[in-house]
């Protein structure tokens, strides 16, 4: 190996980097400001050492990894996020956790497997990703181990994480008992070259490694964990399973997708899942009452107005895919960061009651939750607002009309759900009946106004960010 | 450069107040009217300056005469651009907007006394929304403020609302994200079809027009919008959420609702819907004129048997806007001067009525009819300014009604005789409503023995300023249709020249 690529794997080996050193902390010392330190400063460190990545990129690091802007942007993305999610966790875990410190240290193993999604360019580095995404997830999700709910949702992800693997890895040796390869480009080279190849194998192959993904983005007919797993986990695990699990998977399909030949059935069964995960995820958020759920089903609305996006195919498809991904990241860490924040201990805050009248005691942190919540509704000066005219035009100017109109019928009908919240946040309500609110840390409070300020930025001058989004779709699709 | 501080002296001062309300109640008033007056005051200039401008159409490629213009870019992914421009027809309703605006605050002065930054806030942004549709001459741009003036105006109606406010909100809401959202979808698929012909991307109203579309998709592309206006506007079938916003809605959000955004929804369909569709447009007119009238009688009959003084006086907008949607639809120099002469009209005198209700409200703790009567005799003056606004909306001849029903009735009559005769029943029904109100509310013996104070210097200075408009639109209204004259020319051309092109 030149160099140059220890430089572009400058981002992963300061995340490990970042990663041991907590191990190695927390074996000297319990400091959780500490630990939550390294975090913050690999993490950074991480992130700066993407623009020294930039430089030499796009450029193959071994078979395995494509280090090009467009892995670069998204590895951006999924640190970003994972610092957000580690400066909210750390009032949360002072107030849950007797033993916090291990939180950080899976939370950097998990986030160096979704960078390695976002930059694989073979089956292998796609399956080492993801299980270094999954596994840290497991125990992620059970951190709180004095609770019940977290055990069953830790149970309950490992069993179908686990599952959705075995599919996956059964579609890779099905395309590779096909095709004789492994590489992404290989895969597309052959079939665009040749596309008499034997139509079942390869079709089952797809099948099956789309169910597994679907597991991931949690796509309506694999969504059945999420809600349950939304609702166990503990509040920051959810965010970070919301975002960067599924950021990170996200990204991943388009690449390997991009230079695929646009296929007949396959394209109408992602349309059909498309369609069904706008229809269930909005359908069903309206009839919760506990908020964590019902954000788990927007969730799956959410990923699934992302395929619109995804199947408009080609440069468009990168180009709105990325933008709408960064909206998403900003308003479901801010609107889970409401949640992270306002969490007592022992419990998460996850009821209606919990936020009722909540303006009339935390009047920013509602308003904050209001245009994260508006923004998923994608109503105008928001993030979510630009996002969706981005999906809308790239479906009207792919011609699926019909997808269009579902996705324009099914937010309509979202509103209601993400209203009912809003309003409950200005119910009037006599001060010896509102819930205490925990003190807000400044780390806290300095993160939500960096992602509110994210959220109206892109959402009333997005030129710049698309200007980013148009040049990483230039090497891809 | 103007266009820009009419909007962004709003959308800067909203935050101001907001934030000044943290440590005063009186200084987000004062921030509000300053700004309101400031608005007030650059738009009067910016019509003193075009008072005197003559229609000159040079080139038959350029159909929009503009006064002025400001146009940057602003997402050129999607060729949008920011792109304010006023002509006759936009700058008078921005100047109606900054005079009720301006009221409005003064309206609320006493009324508001909870989280008085908080809801300038939302006061003076539900405002920069509404001037922003007026001046919005790029189709991104102009669906944007439409959007934006909703929220607030929600917040308006469910913050400071009265008792069944939340109901009212959302209600208010649905109708129109809804009926927004068609139009979204709507001209996405305009703006397709134009890139479709053309290779380009583009937001501009000016460009779009006389976009060549399929006929069989043009009605539904046209009915995307006209859905979104005519909720507005509110036509009949889409009118329900009016009476329950208006009830229920604060003072000031009663004045902006009744007297601007309902404007928004007629403003679309002069702006929008004709020049863009004219022959899906004059297919649908008959049905459009029909509902209309319906409108009219529909909206004075149930006017007339409320009991709430609220309610009452939102039937009567859906009476109001009923002649003012058969004035656009008519489509002759006449019906549309009369429409624009209504619409003013309308804005003034339901905003005077408004607040005259919020007042006696803030008196007597009460809306019902049943427990008012002989108010004249305790509140002289204010009875007397309600007096005035009542015969202004039955239509006495020297007041903008007059002027506005009379042309709108003119107009129809060569295009449907039944029509206007029918129409002409409304007038005759908002007699019935306007008479009912004083009688009931301000004549006769005061079985209540009510003691109220009369209207205070603050109160009168609201309210002469909206006699006087109301007066000088009825006898004197020659600067309005000079300022409308060749922003009415240019859009009655636009719609021949694309009528034609879309025949050959």
């Amino acid at each position: 190996m030149q160099t140059a690529d220890f430089t572009a794997l400058l981002p992963f080996l300061l995340i490990a980097a970042a990663a041991i050193a907590a191990m190695l902390t927390i074996a000297v010392t319990r400091s959780h400001r500490l630990t939550l330190a390294w975090t913050l400063i690999g993490l950074a460190a991480a992130f700066v050492s993407l623009f020294f990545s930039l430089r030499v990129a796009p450029r193959p690091v071994t078979p395995l990894l494509q280090i090009d802007r467009y892995a670069l942007f998204y590895i951006g993305l999924i640190i970003a996020a994972s610092a957000a999610v580690a400066a909210l966790a750390y009032g949360y875990l002072e107030r849950q956790a007797d033993r916090p410190e291990e939180f950080y240290l899976l939370l950097l193993i998990a986030t160096l497997g979704g960078a390695v999604l976002a930059a694989s360019s073979h089956f292998a580095s796609l399956f080492l990703g993801l299980e270094t995404l999954s596994i840290p997830l497991f125990a992620l999700n059970a951190y709180l181990q004095n609770r019940k709910r977290p055990l069953e949702a830790g149970i309950k992800y490992l069993v179908l994480a686990t599952a959705s693997s075995a599919f996956l890895l059964f579609g890779m040796a099905l395309i590779y008992a096909d095709l004789g390869t492994m590489s992404f480009q290989r895969i597309a080279f052959l079939l665009n070259e040749n596309p008499e190849v034997h139509p079942t194998l390869l079709a089952a192959g797809t099948a099956l490694i789309l169910t597994g993904v679907g597991f991931k983005l949690s796509l309506v007919p694999f969504h059945l964990w999420t809600p349950d797993v939304y609702e166990g986990a503990p509040a920051p695990v959810t965010a970070f399973i919301a975002t960067v699990s599924k950021g990170a998977v996200f990204a991943l399909l388009l690449r390997f997708s991009a230079d695929l030949p646009a296929a007949g059935p396959i394209a109408v069964g992602i349309s059909l899942i498309a369609a069904a995960s706008m229809i269930v995820g909005n359908l069903l958020a309206l009839l919760q009452q506990n908020v964590k759920r019902m954000l788990a089903y927007s969730s799956i609305a959410q990923i699934g107005y992302l395929l619109v996006a995804f199947l408009a195919s080609g440069r468009m498809a990168v180009e709105t895919v990325s933008f709408y991904l960064a909206a998403y990241f900003v308003m479901t860490l801010g609107a889970f960061g409401v949640v992270i924040l306002l969490s007592e201990a022992g419990r998460d805050a996850d009821g209606l009651d919990d936020y009722r009248g909540l303006f009339w005691r935390r009047p920013l942190l509602a308003g904050i939750f209001t245009a994260m919540l508006l923004s998923l509704a994608g109503l105008p000066l928001t993030a979510g607002f630009v996002g969706k005219f981005y999906i809308v035009a790239a479906g009207t100017a792919s011609a699926r009309w019909i997808l269009v109109l579902i996705l324009a019928v099914t937010s309509g009908i979202s509103l209601f759900y993400y209203l009912r919240l809003v309003i409950v946040l200005y119910t009037k309500m006599e001060l010896t009946t509102a819930r205490p609110t925990p003190p807000l840390s400044p780390l806290g409070s300095g993160v939500m106004i960096l992602l509110a300020g994210l959220l109206i930025w892109l959402g009333v001058y997005p030129t710049p960010f698309i200007r980013i989004v148009q040049a990483l779709s230039a090497g891809l699709g | 450069m103007m266009l820009l501080t009419l909007i962004a002296i709003l959308l800067i001062c909203g935050p101001l107040a907001a934030a000044a309300g943290r440590w005063s109640r009186e200084w987000p008033r004062w921030i509000a009217l300053v700004a309101t007056l400031i608005g007030f005051q650059t738009s009067l200039d910016l019509w003193m300056r075009h008072a005197g401008a003559r229609a000159i159409f040079s080139s038959p490629s350029a159909p929009i005469t503009w006064m002025e213009e400001f146009d940057r870019s602003w997402i050129p992914r999607f060729g949008i651009h920011f792109h304010l421009a006023v002509d006759g027809l936009s700058l008078l309703l921005v100047v109606l907007s900054f005079f009720l605006g301006t009221l409005a605050v003064l309206a609320s002065w006493n009324e508001i006394q909870e989280r008085v930054g908080f809801f300038h806030l939302h006061l003076l942004w539900t405002l920069a929304g509404v001037v922003g549709v007026f001046l919005a001459a790029d189709l991104f741009l102009f669906y944007f403020a439409w959007e934006m003036m909703l929220i607030p105006m929600s917040f308006l109606i469910f913050l400071w609302g009265h008792e069944r406010r939340v109901y009212a909100a959302l209600k208010f809401f649905l109708f129109t994200q809804l009926s927004g959202l068609l139009m979204l979808v709507a001209i996405l698929s305009l703006v397709l079809f134009h890139a479709r012909q053309t290779g380009t991307w583009t937001f501009q109203y000016a460009d779009l027009l006389g976009t060549v579309i399929p006929p069989g998709i043009e009605i539904w592309i046209m009915l995307g919008f006209f859905i979104a206006f005519a909720v507005k506007l509110p036509m009949v079938p889409f009118h329900t959420w009016l009476p329950d916003a208006h009830t229920e809605a604060p003072t000031a959000g009663s004045v902006l609702l009744a007297g601007l955004l309902l404007k928004t929804g007629a403003y679309g369909m002069l702006r929008f819907v004709i020049p863009l569709f004219p022959i899906s447009a004059r297919r649908v007119a008959p049905i459009v004129m029909t509902l209309a009238v319906v409108g009219i009688l529909y909206g004075a009959l149930l006017a007339y048997s409320q009991t709430d003084l609220k309610r009452l006086v939102a039937y009567t907008s859906v009476s109001h806007l009923g002649f003012v949607l058969l004035g656009i639809f008519a489509w002759n120099g006449l019906a549309l001067q009369g429409a624009l002469v209504e619409m003013l009209a309308h804005g003034i005198s339901t905003g005077a009525l408004f607040i005259l209700v919020g007042q006696l409200q803030e008196r007597m703790q009460t809306r019902e009819i049943g427990r008012m009567g002989g108010l004249w005799e305790t509140i002289p003056r204010l009875s007397g300014a309600g007096l005035f606004f009542a015969m202004g909306a039955l239509g006495l001849p020297g007041l903008g009604h007059f002027i506005g029903e009379f042309l709108i009735l003119f107009g129809t009559y060569p295009v449907s005789r039944w029509r206007a005769a029918l129409a002409t029943v409304g007038l005759l029904a908002a007699t019935l409503y306007a008479l009912r109100l004083v009688e009931r509310t301000f004549h006769g013996p005061n079985l209540h023995r009510w003691r109220l104070p009369d209207l205070s210097a603050r109160e009168i200075v609201v309210l002469v300023p909206l006699i006087l408009a109301l007066i000088w639109l009825g006898l004197y209204p020659q600067p309005v249709f000079d300022t409308f004259r060749i922003a009415m020319i240019s859009l009655q051309q636009t719609v021949a020249d694309a009528t034609l092109a879309l025949a050959r």
